[in-house]
């Protein structure tokens, strides 16, 4: 039996409040799974406020390509162009519109629209930007969802339940990032080499970036940083001795589309 | 009453048999879609609400504006309406379910559609427009087969639904605000993010359905012994007049804001729709037929011997129809989309498939529609015989 890390807190909750705790909950709902999942990890990274910073000046294109991979193999996110078996083959036109992507590149006109301006700095014109989902302070994806599939957790991380989906697309209507994927078809025909820890989708739900949440949890970097030779940092907001405030301090950064009152939480220093 | 619907000329059956046909295939197709997945559609990763989602909001007018009907009957009693009440709420009546259904035909997961009231959240505008689309379904029912019931009884209406008739008036404009509200509350979306959203749907509902109306009593008039009056048909012919004048004034209104602004994130949907970006331009011979047509409808309609005469009237009707139709139909889901949030440009055409699964609901609304209308109309033949 495997029951969502929500659910078990909401009744290890209550059974705490009834002077239980939280071990007879977990008892209740799955007995024996306890010592492997419920522990928190002592090791896990925590933040009272997540945000990341990517370095434009140390990102180089290989370096944006290797962390996509990375991001993209470990979260089992299909490749329409790569069937694993040739006769699922996919035209262009259908890979376009059926591309499921946590984190890619964009040049800056398209990651900062409005923002390009004709005659200044030839050089961020060059630029690949790594995109991904924002993990917005006040993020209107979550607000639209009408089943709290999309929700944010107190460290700022905006999460996707995946089984509670109900597929209704509103909150890619809502992300002004382009930052969601859907799936328009199952994605499992086109996963090359599949991670066996980490679940894959089913047709009809949305998916995106969730800062790797499942790695911070067991004291893991987000995969993407790991692979980013200083690239790209992860931190806490909060903490005004973190790595990604000496960051901020020390440099001048951007966000997409800030006038949108979403307040994005990731930095580009350009 | 309801056996009414059951019994009839064979030309009726061969009118529900045509629909059921239509149903039939587009159901099929629908179950290869659930296998599949909404991949069977033109939809996209840019482009993710598409046809399904269209249909809906057009079909949210339609119904809201039983209330044109409803209204000038209890709250200005004017007795004229009595006669085609009944009309106008059936007509909510088939309309709110194609609604219903559109939705349920575009979730990505329909087995779960009652996580929305497992998990309620009333921060998203999905989850009133779900309280209100119900509600006003139930209240339709409820007011138009008791008022025809004690119609056929010949006793005026019971009491108790009184209530529920006064309660169905302020709640149809709020089904199409709160459908507005989907659309006008979302950041990044130059297209939708304006306040003039709401009164537009209106509006454009407050014309689209009593043209709707005007129609279908025609045909109960051509193909029934029941008369639905020409007064009637005339003063329906004043709402949409009126409602379709209102629709093109609000359309300039939001062409002056986002022009004379100049705010390249509003500008570029006109833009794409009316003219095109980048080369890519497939609705704009459809956007500018939907305007011009609807500009020059309103004209046409304000000329009373045009409105007078019944067939001009009915040409005018068809074509406020068919141009709202364009209009929310058509363009207004996909110019929210396009642009994308990128800047860039993914057009979104509907497919074959999604054609005909759209197909396949508008032909249960209209068997809906057909059925109440025969038990409407058998009953006011019956009494008038
Ligand atoms: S970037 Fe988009 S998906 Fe991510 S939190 Fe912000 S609004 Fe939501
Ligand atoms: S598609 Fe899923 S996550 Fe997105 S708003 Fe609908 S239910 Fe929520």
């Amino acid at each position: 039996m495997s029951i969502s890390r929500r659910d078990f807190l909401r009744i290890a909750g209550f059974s705490t409040l009834f002077g239980l705790g939280a071990k007879a909950a977990f008892e209740m709902l799955a007995p024996g799974e306890l010592e492997a999942k419920l522990a928190p990890n002592p090791k896990a990274l925590t933040a009272q406020r997540w945000a990341m910073v990517v370095d434009m000046r140390k990102l180089d294109d290989q370096t944006a390509q290797r962390c996509i991979e990375a991001c993209h193999r470990i979260h089992n996110v299909p490749d329409f162009g790569n069937p694993v078996n040739p006769e699922d083959q996919v035209n262009p036109q259908d890979q376009n519109r059926w591309e499921i992507k946590w984190l890619w590149k964009e040049k800056f006109e398209h990651a900062f629209p409005g923002q390009e301006q004709p005659y200044v700095a030839e050089r961020l014109h060059k630029l690949n930007f790594l995109l991904l989902c924002n993990h917005c302070n006040n993020p209107p994806c979550v607000r639209v969802c009408p089943t709290k599939a999309t929700w944010k957790r107190e460290d700022g991380v905006v999460m996707m339940d995946q089984h509670r989906c109900i597929g209704c697309r509103y909150c890619m209507a809502a992300c002004p990032y382009g930052a969601r994927s859907f799936n328009w078809r199952n994605p499992r025909p086109f996963i090359k080499n599949e991670n066996q820890t980490y679940p894959t989708r089913e047709i009809g739900v949305v998916e995106k970036c969730t800062l790797c949440a499942e790695r911070l949890a067991k004291g893991q970097l987000p995969a993407c940083v790991e692979v980013s030779n200083g690239a790209l940092t992860v931190g806490d907001l909060n903490d005004a001795k973190s790595k990604v405030r000496e960051l901020l301090r020390a440099n001048f950064t951007i966000r997409r589309k800030p006038q949108l009152g979403s307040n994005p939480q990731v930095y580009y220093i350009v | 009453m309801f056996e009414k619907a059951l019994v009839g000329t064979k030309r009726y059956y061969g009118v529900l048999g045509f629909l059921l046909l239509l149903i039939g295939i587009g159901f099929f197709i629908y179950l290869k879609q659930l296998d599949f997945g909404l991949g069977i559609t033109g939809m996209s990763r840019d482009v993710s609400w598409g046809f399904y989602i269209a249909q809906f909001t057009y079909l949210v007018g339609v119904a809201a504006s039983a209330v044109m009907v409803v209204l000038p009957l209890y709250l200005h009693d004017y007795k004229a309406f009595g006669r085609i009440a009944i009309l106008g709420e059936f007509l909510a009546v088939a309309a709110v379910t194609m609604c219903i259904l559109f939705i349920v035909v575009d979730l990505g997961k329909p087995s779960r559609l009652f996580n929305v009231l497992l998990h309620p959240t009333p921060n998203s505008v999905l989850f009133w427009d779900m309280i209100v689309l119900n509600g006003y379904l139930l209240l339709n029912l409820i007011c138009g087969w008791t008022v025809l019931q004690a119609e056929r009884n010949e006793v005026p209406p019971p009491k108790w639904v009184k209530p529920f008739i006064y309660i169905a008036i302020p709640w149809a404009p709020s089904i199409h605000t709160v459908t507005a509200f989907l659309y006008a509350g979302l950041p990044g979306r130059g297209y939708w993010l304006t306040a003039i959203m709401a009164p537009r749907f209106l509006s454009s509902a407050f014309a689209a359905g009593p043209a709707l109306l005007v129609l279908l009593c025609l045909l109960v008039r051509k193909y029934t012994k029941f008369d639905p009056g020409r007064e009637q048909i005339q003063t329906l012919g004043k709402i949409v007049t009126y409602a379709i004048l209102i629709n093109v004034f609000f359309f300039f209104c939001e062409i002056f804001t986002v022009f004379y602004s100049q705010i390249p994130d509003h500008m570029m949907h006109f833009k794409y729709l009316f003219a095109g970006l980048e080369g890519k331009g497939q609705l704009v011979p459809w956007m500018w037929v939907s305007i011009v047509g609807m500009t020059l409808t309103a004209i046409f309609l304000v000329i009373p011997s045009v409105r007078k005469n019944e067939n001009t009237l009915a040409l005018a009707c068809g074509l406020v129809v068919i141009t709202t139709w364009i209009d929310k139909g058509l363009g207004l889901i996909t110019g929210g989309f396009v642009p994308n949030p990128f800047d860039t440009i993914t057009e979104y055409w509907p497919t074959i498939p999604e054609a005909f699964i759209t197909l396949g609901v508008w032909a249960v609304g209209f068997l809906i529609l057909t059925m109440l209308y025969k038990v409407a109309v058998s009953v006011k033949e019956e009494i008038r015989a």
